[in-house]
């Protein structure tokens, strides 16, 4: 296979596959989760300003006080590699113009050159996330493969899309076709890692606002 | 595999729902449960972090609930949760917790571990895996009424006490009485103030109330240890006392767990809604100092500060009325570092200060609410759960500070004046 194949195999089939995989996988995963259920609350409901699942939904997105403090890293850097992320997948134009193709819908592009900087940004952030991944007693305590895995999982698309722009390493084709196995990879690994959070994690922190809405506390 | 290894794991089972496979599925072990928990706080030890205490849990869920990890148990890759895992992870999950509940008001991803631990304490319990300590609290409560082997003669020697001192009736068995008052053991034991000061308010009030001869203990050391089937035995008799004397409002003492029970998980374990309100002993104070039904007079002019009690606020939602109330009677109160919602538990909650094993660990973990203290240098503390107050008590005599603790009820009726009229009397 030559590199011209490699990029039509990972444009084609491969990319297939991979939303395939993703697709299936988050529908089974949420019913899986989703399906099991609770009972009903019988006790009677106090009622309070600003206690309900939705609240907490977004609430939870702000440090509660005293934590930014003891914690910084993790919130700072949470906050900049999940934006940056997000700028980085949702922002540049090619990855717009795939969007489209696939589904047709489309929306405006942020100058590239502003991605590049959110692209270095994004894996400064990781970059030191994963040093506090390593030093923080916590943190390595609770870590196992799975964490370094998922790491590098998200890391690599980043990494090779910003080389295959910078066209570095290898011949730009390469690299692109590399980026887009990478991101193939994330695909299919989001679903049943860790990553899930992406999808999950609107559902427990409803339930947890749910739950204590009913005592009337806002969480 | 032993029978009752066995029983735990398919009770581990059962509890396992749509919110727990969420909270596991979440979970990205960032380690900012830890710098909620004071077990964590005050000794730096990682094992301690709230989301690892449910370690055991997590894996029955993945087992049990997902596709790949029955796939993985089915060609003999998963690890299973054992005897032995079991009880090492006995310190953790009672020893270690005070279902304090700060964990799950600052997980980033919204998990409600507090709620996880209380689930998990149903298997290790199933399992024989409890501390001693509470096994016994809970035996007692089951066969004698009352965690710490209290009887209903003494209880009556008490009401004849307060009758004699204070020249107020104290009501047994009314039918009809608007208001049931249930007491703690600890109150009936350490704290015979508390019957006095509801007494001297509900008449001030002019309210009818009564005590249940069948049902006077509030606090359920079921719901501490994780078992349902017990904490339901025991919630039951309220239920039935409180039914059978028609009452409309039961009133919990100045005890956190005995609140929780009765107020948030009785209507659950009975499988019913209840015919009657459930309110603690505060929420009511409150109320009565709404309607004008509760007058002071004078205040305290010392520096107090109050400390919240966790199944109050953080799980119970009773947040203002204590400071409403504190600042009825007090001029000088000062809140400490964190107070209110977020308050640092006392270190004995959720049946931990019943766990002899556990005393040095929570001696250690009192450190944070000392350092709370230290910032505001009060000179008394006043609270509302008896159990809070006993575990301050003990903590502050070993870290050997000066620092009286009271009820907050108690504070209130010392400012009900003792020739007061009585409030006419509607019923």
């Amino acid at each position: 296979m030559n590199e011209l194949q490699f990029l039509t195999w990972v444009r084609g089939p491969g990319l297939d596959i991979a939303v395939g995989i993703f697709l299936l996988g988050v529908l089974w995963r949420l019913f899986e989760i989703y399906s099991l259920g609770r009972k009903k609350d019988l006790s009677a409901p106090r009622h309070a300003a600003g206690a309900s699942g939705l609240h907490t939904v977004f609430r939870r997105s702000l440090p509660p006080p005293g934590l930014l403090k003891r914690s910084p890293v993790s919130y700072i850097g949470g906050y900049i590699f999940h934006i940056g992320l997000a700028v980085v997948v949702f922002g540049f134009a090619p990855h717009i113009l795939l969007v489209k193709n696939l589904t047709g819908l489309s929306w405006p592009g942020l100058p590239s050159q502003f991605i590049d900087l959110a692209a270095v940004v994004t894996m400064a952030a990781m970059v030191v996330m994963l040093v506090d991944r390593i030093n923080k007693p916590v943190k390595r305590f609770l870590s196992t493969f799975e964490d370094w895995f998922t790491w590098a999982v998200t890391f690599l698309p980043v990494l090779t899309g910003w080389m295959a722009v910078q066209h570095l390493l290898l011949p730009y084709t390469t690299m692109l076709a590399v980026h887009i196995l990478s991101v193939e990879i994330l695909l299919i690994v989001l679903p049943f890692t860790k990553l899930f959070h992406a999808f999950t994690l609107f559902g427990s922190r409803w339930y947890n606002g749910r739950a204590n809405a009913h005592k009337g506390v806002p969480v | 595999m032993s029978a009752t290894l066995e029983k735990g794991i398919r009770v581990l089972k059962e509890v396992i729902d749509a919110p727990i496979a969420s909270y596991f599925e979440s979970c990205v072990h960032c380690g900012l449960c830890a710098e909620a928990c004071l077990f964590y706080t005050e000794t730096g030890d990682p094992k301690y972090t709230p989301i690892h205490k449910l370690e055991p849990l997590r894996r029955i869920y993945e087992q049990e609930y997902t596709l790949l990890g029955r796939l993985k148990k089915m060609v003999g890759l998963s690890k299973p949760v054992t005897d032995g895992e079991l009880d090492q992870w006995q310190e953790l999950v009672y020893n270690s917790c005070t279902l304090c509940g700060r964990c799950s008001a600052v997980c980033p991803v919204g998990n409600d571990i507090v709620y996880m631990v209380r689930k998990f304490r149903e298997g290790m319990s199933a399992s024989g895996h409890a501390p001693e300590g509470i096994k016994g609290a809970v035996e007692r409560t089951v066969t004698i009424g009352s965690p710490m082997g209290v009887k209903l003669p003494a209880v009556q020697a008490q009401m004849k006490h307060v009758e004699e001192d204070y020249g107020l009736p104290i009501p047994l068995d009314v039918e009809g009485a608007e208001y049931m008052v249930m007491l703690s053991s600890m109150e009936i034991i350490n704290f015979p103030e508390y019957l006095a000061a509801v007494a001297k308010i509900m008449h001030q009030a002019g309210k009818t109330w009564t005590l249940c001869s069948t049902a006077f203990e509030a606090t359920n050391a079921g719901i501490q240890i994780g078992n349902s089937d017990l904490a339901k035995v025991i919630v039951s008799r309220i239920v039935e006392g409180a039914e059978k004397l028609k009452v409309k409002t039961v009133i919990s003492p100045e005890c956190g767990h005995a609140y929780t029970a009765l107020r948030w998980e009785g209507a659950n374990l009975v499988g019913r809604p209840f015919s009657f309100e459930v309110k603690h002993i505060i929420e009511v104070l409150d109320e009565f100092q709404q309607q004008g039904l509760l007058k002071t007079e004078g205040f305290e002019t010392d520096k107090l500060t109050f400390h919240d009690p966790c199944q109050l606020v953080r799980r119970g939602g009773v947040i203002q009325q204590p400071r409403t109330l504190m600042n009825l009677v007090a001029k000088n109160f000062v809140e400490m570092p964190d107070a209110g919602y977020m308050n640092w538990c006392c270190g004995g909650g959720g049946g931990a200060s019943a766990i002899e094993e556990g005393e040095a660990l929570r001696l250690e973990a009192f450190k944070k609410k000392k350092s709370q203290f230290e910032a505001v240098k009060p000179d008394r503390v006043v609270t509302a759960c008896a159990n809070c107050r006993i575990v301050l008590e003990e903590s502050l005599e070993h870290y050997q500070m000066e620092l009286p603790v009271i009820g907050l009820t108690e504070l209130i009726a010392e400012h009900i004046p003792d020739n007061a009229p009585q409030a006419a009397i509607k019923s």
